[in-house]
């Protein structure tokens, strides 16, 4: 049933655009000041929902990778000479205005990244606020964390992070490095730069001493001149699986500490005692939250055969009242595609789907004129043979899969060169654990999928990557 | 309108198997899909985030006041404070006559009569709590006399409450056949069938609640009596939602839902709207199929009601208190 033939149909609840005021243009923020590139590079950011361009940005290259690691080693003597406590406080004042302005860079996070109003303002924001809090309560407790009584900063962090979640993947890199002592130079993704500039922003309004914390937007050049860097001591990225390989080659032979999170194909696995209405929720949360553009996404249902026509009955009736459009509306569930590219690898995987034999689900809904859009999308009689079942799609497309016992839900769960998430769905406790032992996953959800919270480490097995962020465990990443 | 199964016949033949026996009827319930509490109620709230703006909210705020079972279950209830009521239901604003009128007034059975003469020529129903309201403790026999009376008195819909005694004690048939024999002694009248959700206390007797009554021949699942701490909550009306989207995919019947007591506010009403669109869908938004046990929430629609239309509050005085 199509919007206007609803009795109760939903006016338009957009949120003000007037509360973020982006500037025409912005420089790289090097050594505490926003600076152009040196050769003079820009490029533009767009509103993937609109295609409208939003701001032109100065593109970083070579010489300012050099510049900004050589502002943040200048800075590390100091700031890595601060009490912990000190250094705390600073954090705790990012904290506290990220919580005051969450209104502007959720608008900003949606404008540029195609988000959901709704994801930004409940999900993004909060986390990325949390995330400053937990982290500035460890500073002072470092030698508290079990990594030795006196644990000492790496240096120089070099970061680069992806667009899916471009303030929270920040908060993720920049927190637990500047409480452990190190000073950072970070790369947003080339799609989605403005928020690490308001953070910029933000670094000034707290008075963090300049270079201590160096945004450089850019490409994936600058990205890779980045962690080849020699005086660069720490690299931390998040990203696709292909560009972690090139990194790890990147830092073989050298000292460089290392942590890599990258791509996923995450099972959700319902069983036939499952809560079928939640089990349905967590599936749409799991796999459309974000469009889908999440490396621990539920893409892979693994659904008892005796329950999954019930279970896809459900679940195609749910995913018919999604509401996708615009996504500064706050009645809008699913946003746009980040980028024309990423639209472009979404529809050819899709398309290998209706190729090898699976059947394509759509869900009805109408898709704007402009901007990037995929309409949330499931499809059935997926074997693990099928690309759609192998590859990480990243985008709005769930594969389903079917299973007969325990043991096949595990051993189709873990048949992947991915191990970032799963989820287990049934009422039964001692299944939960028994599965949860037996998935080779970094993060194993029962009765719920795509919860976050600070003090929880994650990371990945496999070719998902290594190390974990997040709770006491993501310290261990920033120290020596 | 088309001809709508009604649930007064009891199980369809599907089903009529399950409450064969005490132990067949506790097997089916036990075998419904378990609720997930944090799940359940992370959906109420996520939908409670809707944002309801100009013609929608314009369109819930009718809705809702047409939705309204106006009710008044005190003590102190008189003749004369249930006719003020019944003037409110049939004319809620009088500066704006394009108010709909309420869905029904909801009394005790003795003052029901009082409500049938006052309310005689309008469209509003009378409906009478029953079955020795709130608590249900009292003989068979004893519940149906006062179910006859409420009859008799000219109620057009019996609000019972279930012996969530025999409930708990895991005494399913007997609870089944209480509400058949009310049922029975109020055919042609439409039974709404109180769990006292409260009182079952979980989300997983709710939903088992929930089958029991439909099975048994409600027209209507209700909540609760409005006279114990927790009340109508959207996670508990949701999962009523659940049960009655998916008791009509099972047979084809249509139940409706009451959520009732603590519903005070319209935003909260808008809300327990948005939970009945995205759960059960069109079909339940209207108030055959669809009510609100509440006494307060009315004044507090009809304020935003006078806001929308005139762009100002102007405050409980311009709303009449009966």
């Amino acid at each position: 049933m199509t919007a206007e033939h609803k009795l109760f149909a939903y006016a338009p609840a957009p949120e003000s655009r007037s509360v973020v005021d982006i500037a025409p243009s912005y420089g790289l923020f090097v050594d505490g000041e926003f600076t152009e590139a040196a050769d003079g590079k820009v490029f533009k950011s767009v509103a993937p929902a609109t295609e409208e361009v939003l701001s032109e940005v100065a593109r970083a290259g070579e010489a300012d990778v050099e510049r900004a690691v050589a502002a943040a080693r200048r800075a590390f003597t100091s700031w890595s000479a601060l009490p912990g406590a000190e250094r705390g406080k600073y954090l705790f004042r990012i904290a506290r205005i990220i919580q005051e302005r969450s209104r502007e860079l959720a608008v900003l996070e949606t404008l540029d990244n195609g988000k959901p109003i709704r994801e930004t303002r409940d999900a993004d924001l909060p986390l990325v606020a949390a995330h400053f809090f937990y982290y500035a309560g460890w500073a002072d407790k470092l030698g508290y964390a079990g990594f030795g009584p006196d644990p000492k900063p790496l240096g120089v962090a070099g970061q680069v992070i992806p667009w899916n979640f471009p303030l929270l993947m920040l908060a993720w890199k920049i927190a637990p490095a500047l409480a452990c002592g190190n000073t950072v130079v970070l790369k947003p993704a080339e799609t989605t730069p403005l928020s690490a500039l308001f953070f910029a922003d933000i670094c000034r309004q707290a008075g963090l001493p300049r270079g201590v914390v160096n945004i450089l937007p850019g490409y994936g050049d600058a990205g890779a001149a980045l962690v080849a860097h020699p005086d660069v001591d720490k690299v931390a990225f998040t990203g696709s699986t292909a560009v972690g390989k090139e990194i790890a080659r990147s830092v073989a032979g050298t000292d460089k500490r290392l942590t890599l999170e990258l791509g996923g194909k995450g099972a959700n696995i319902v069983f036939d005692d499952a809560p079928v209405d939640q089990a349905v929720e967590g599936i749409v949360g799991g796999i459309f939250f974000n469009q889908g553009q999440v490396c621990c996404a539920g893409s892979r249902l693994l659904v008892q055969e005796s329950v999954a026509d019930e279970v896809l009955d459900a679940l195609k009736r749910r995913l018919a009242t999604l509401r996708l459009g615009d996504p500064l509306d706050k009645n809008t569930d699913i946003g746009a595609i980040n980028s024309a590219e990423q639209l472009a690898r979404i529809t050819e995987l899709a398309d290998a789907g209706d190729a090898e034999g699976a059947q394509r689900w759509t869900a009805p809904c109408e898709l704007p004129d402009s901007g990037y859009w995929f309409a949330p999308t499931l499809f059935t009689g997926v074997t693990q043979a099928h690309r759609v079942a192998r590859e990480e799609i990243f985008g709005p497309v769930l594969s389903v899969l079917t299973f007969r016992t325990p043991a096949e839900a595990v051993a189709k769960a873990n048949n992947t060169p991915y191990g970032l998430s799963a989820g287990v769905w049934t009422e039964k406790g001692s299944r939960i654990l028994a599965m949860a032992d037996r998935l080779r996953a970094g993060v194993v959800w029962a009765n719920t999928f795509n919860k976050f919270d600070p003090t929880s480490p994650f990371g990945g097995y496999k070719e998902s990557g290594f190390g974990r962020e997040g709770g006491r465990h993501g310290l261990e990443a920033y120290l020596r | 309108m088309p001809r709508i199964p009604t649930a007064a016949a009891g199980p369809p033949a599907s089903l009529a198997d399950v409450t064969a026996s005490d132990g067949a009827l506790r097997r089916f319930l036990h075998g419904l899909p378990g609720v997930d509490p944090v799940g359940l109620e992370a959906r109420a709230a996520a939908l409670g985030t809707r944002s309801i703006k100009t013609t929608a909210k314009a369109y819930a705020l009718d809705l809702a006041v047409s939705m309204i079972d106006l009710t008044t279950l005190e003590g102190s209830d008189t003749p004369g404070k249930v006719r003020s009521l019944c003037a409110k239901a049939r004319t809620p604003d009088p500066t704006d006559r394009t108010t709909p009128e309420v869905a029904a007034v909801c009394v005790y059975p003795d003052l029901a009569a009082v409500a049938a003469e006052a309310l005689a020529g309008s469209g509003v129903k009378v409906a009478s709590v029953a079955t020795a309201f709130p608590s249900g403790r009292a003989a068979l026999e004893v519940k149906l006399a006062d179910t006859r009376a409420a009859l008799a008195a000219g109620a057009d819909e019996i609000d019972m409450v279930i012996d969530r005694g025999a409930f708990l004690a895991g005494r399913y048939l007997e609870v089944y056949e209480q509400i058949r024999a009310v049922r029975q002694a109020a055919a042609g009248a439409r039974l709404k069938v109180i769990f006292e959700t409260g009182e079952l206390s979980t989300y997983d007797n709710i939903r088992r609640a929930s089958w029991l009554g439909m099975l048994a021949g409600a027209d209507f699942i209700k909540t609760s009596t409005g006279k114990v701490g927790v009340n109508a909550t959207p996670a508990n009306t949701l999962v009523l939602l659940e049960a009655v989207r998916d008791y009509r995919a099972a047979t084809g019947v249509q139940v409706g839902v009451k959520p009732a007591g603590g519903i005070r506010t319209a935003k909260d009403a808008v809300k327990f709207l948005v939970l009945v669109n995205e759960t059960a869908g069109d079909d339940w938004l209207d108030n055959r199929w669809f009510r609100f046990g509440a006494s307060s929430l009315l004044n507090d629609l009809l304020m935003q009601r006078q806001k929308l239309r005139t762009g100002r509050y102007s405050g409980p005085d311009y709303v009449t208190v009966d």
